[in-house]
């Protein structure tokens, strides 16, 4: 069950090297605090399931070289432009892409979240994508009449990581309209999640917070951590940090750049 | 419609107003995340129209949604979203987008974000609006790199959506889905056919005479930059007082002081 850890890097001692790591999109609450103690670690060759985009997390971790396969729907930094290390280690081959898109992947994980080995979606048949996408399959529907359907397997990641408003210390966590963020920790084996701040009485009690919590049962650990998805936004809390993500567009923009980027903001544990 | 004298107006605003005359009637129009002129013309077709659509605008708090990430596309799946824009590093004249790459997916020579929702949403969202700013053989091919939706679909395929037309800086295109092509519906104006002819890399059908694409007319721009501008700058704060010179109270702001 859910535990409130001493400290943000004994949370996620469980993501190790190698790693299916799940992580939502920017708008849901992104551990970036965490992510960043992960490049610290240097951990190495990780599976990034970004449900369903990235942006700063994705490009971060390529960069620092902590990724070996990416799959998700899209990587830029939004309306800052493309996300350099993302595009750098394309061009190079420097990671293993696997393109999806949006509603592919949330199937993915709602068939894992219920347990069956696949999930049909209408869409995708004509698109590159499924030729790219050797494990994605073209079947005829067995209620239909020549009615061709795509079949996605379940996707059951190792770890789901994310940052959320509140925790109790029971280790349920609120997790407010961020619907995926329940249906990662569904489908994956341990969720890690860090939260602003512990809420003293239990959310499951409380009628106004109950139906935006993921019970603690599903939490392998918490850790406290203020700002943690800083520099990205948090729903209702705070806003993104344009000009820091201003500032990483620019410096990323070279491999040089990215080294001072890592050593000014990674290396260095930023002062909350 | 028409307004006696004939106002200055910005690229933009044109843009929004050919837009919103082709959303029509709807009942919810959603617009994807960093697209602020399809913004407003969903904003502007809500406060002009008499539908008085539901708007979406992804990646903003101006949505209804509250089952996470995957409602929309749930939403659409279920026949519930009318309207949505698209746009490529590359459209063919097919109806073809591609959003991952240019060159060959093993080794291209540029990379682009990613599908995002394209390669389910072309396919059951009734009234796809094409929107592409930069109108050049760079952009408008003659056929894409990678397909990540295509523009039309066998008959077996269940295909309820697809596009309706695609919008340029230069011009407006409408899309016949039965031969998957598109066809000149007007220039903008300071644009012309030639021009469009030589900057367009696939072929398309045009009548005899291209008329022009009617300026916003008075009622329009008063709607857009008194109305709508203050809603945008909600979401989209630098290109409301880019475009329609708004400075009103950031949204972050208002974060940072809660």
């Amino acid at each position: 069950m859910a535990r409130i850890t001493r400290s943000l890097e004994e949370a996620i001692a469980p993501i190790g090297d190698g790693c299916m790591l799940a992580v939502p999109r920017e708008t849901s609450g992104v551990a970036m605090a965490a992510t960043r103690a992960l490049v610290r670690r240097g951990i190495k060759r990780l599976h990034l399931v970004a449900l369903p985009t990235s942006t700063l997390q994705a490009d971060l971790l390529i960069g620092a070289g902590c990724i070996g396969t990416l799959e998700t729907s899209a990587v830029s930094l939004g309306e800052f432009g493309p996300a350099p290390r993302f595009t750098a280690a394309i061009l190079d081959g420097a990671i293993r892409m696997r393109d999806a898109t949006c509603p592919a992947l949330h199937a993915q994980f709602q068939a894992a979240e219920k347990g069956v080995p696949f999930m049909p979606l209408r869409g995708l048949i004509g698109s590159d994508l499924l030729t790219q996408r050797t494990d994605w399959k073209v079947v005829d529907n067995p209620f239909g009449d020549n009615d061709p359907i795509v079949l996605l397997p379940a996707l059951k990641p190792d770890v789901a990581l994310f940052h959320a408003p509140l925790a109790d210390r029971d280790g349920n966590v609120y997790i407010g309209k961020e619907r995926e963020l329940v249906t990662m920790a569904h489908a994956a084996q341990r969720t890690i999640v860090t939260v602003e701040e512990v809420h003293d009485t239990n959310l499951l009690r409380d009628p106004l917070f109950v139906a935006g919590t993921l019970p603690g049962f599903y939490v392998e650990a918490v850790a406290v951590e203020r700002c943690g998805a800083w520099p990205l936004p948090l729903p209702d809390r705070y806003g993104i940090d344009a000009a820091h993500i201003a500032e990483y567009a620019r410096l990323a923009a070279t491999p040089e750049g990215f080294a001072q980027y890592l050593d000014r903001y990674v290396y260095e544990k930023r002062a909350a | 419609m028409k307004s006696a004298q004939p106002e200055e107006f910005r690229d933009e605003e044109l843009l929004a107003d050919v837009i919103c005359r082709l959303i029509g009637d709807a009942r919810h129009i959603a617009v994807g995340n960093a697209s602020p002129i399809p913004a407003t013309a969903a904003l502007l077709a809500r406060e002009s129209g008499a539908s008085k659509p539901y708007v979406s605008l992804l990646g903003s708090a101006h949505t209804f949604f509250t089952d996470g990430a995957r409602e929309l596309f749930d939403c659409a799946g279920q026949g519930r979203v009318d309207v949505f824009f698209l746009s490529g590093g590359q459209i063919d004249g097919e109806g073809n987008i591609n959003l991952v790459n240019i060159g060959d997916y093993e080794k291209p020579k540029v990379r682009f974000p990613g599908s995002f929702g394209s390669a389910y949403l072309y396919y059951v969202v009734p009234r796809v609006i094409l929107f592409r700013v930069e109108h050049s053989r760079r952009t408008l091919v003659p056929k894409v790199d990678f397909i990540s939706a295509p523009g039309g679909s066998p008959g077996n395929v269940d295909r309820p959506g697809g596009p309706i037309a695609l919008i340029t800086n230069r011009c407006l295109f409408d899309f016949d889905r039965a031969r998957r092509r598109f066809r000149l519906v007007s220039v903008h104006p300071g644009h012309s056919v030639e021009e469009i002819i030589e900057h367009t890399g696939f072929a398309f059908d045009k009548p005899a005479q291209v008329p022009l694409t009617p300026a916003p007319s008075a009622d329009t721009l008063r709607l857009m930059r008194g109305v709508v501008a203050p809603m945008l700058a909600e979401v989209y704060p630098e290109f409301a007082r880019r475009v329609f010179g708004y400075v009103g109270t950031r949204r972050g702001d208002r974060d940072a002081a809660s």
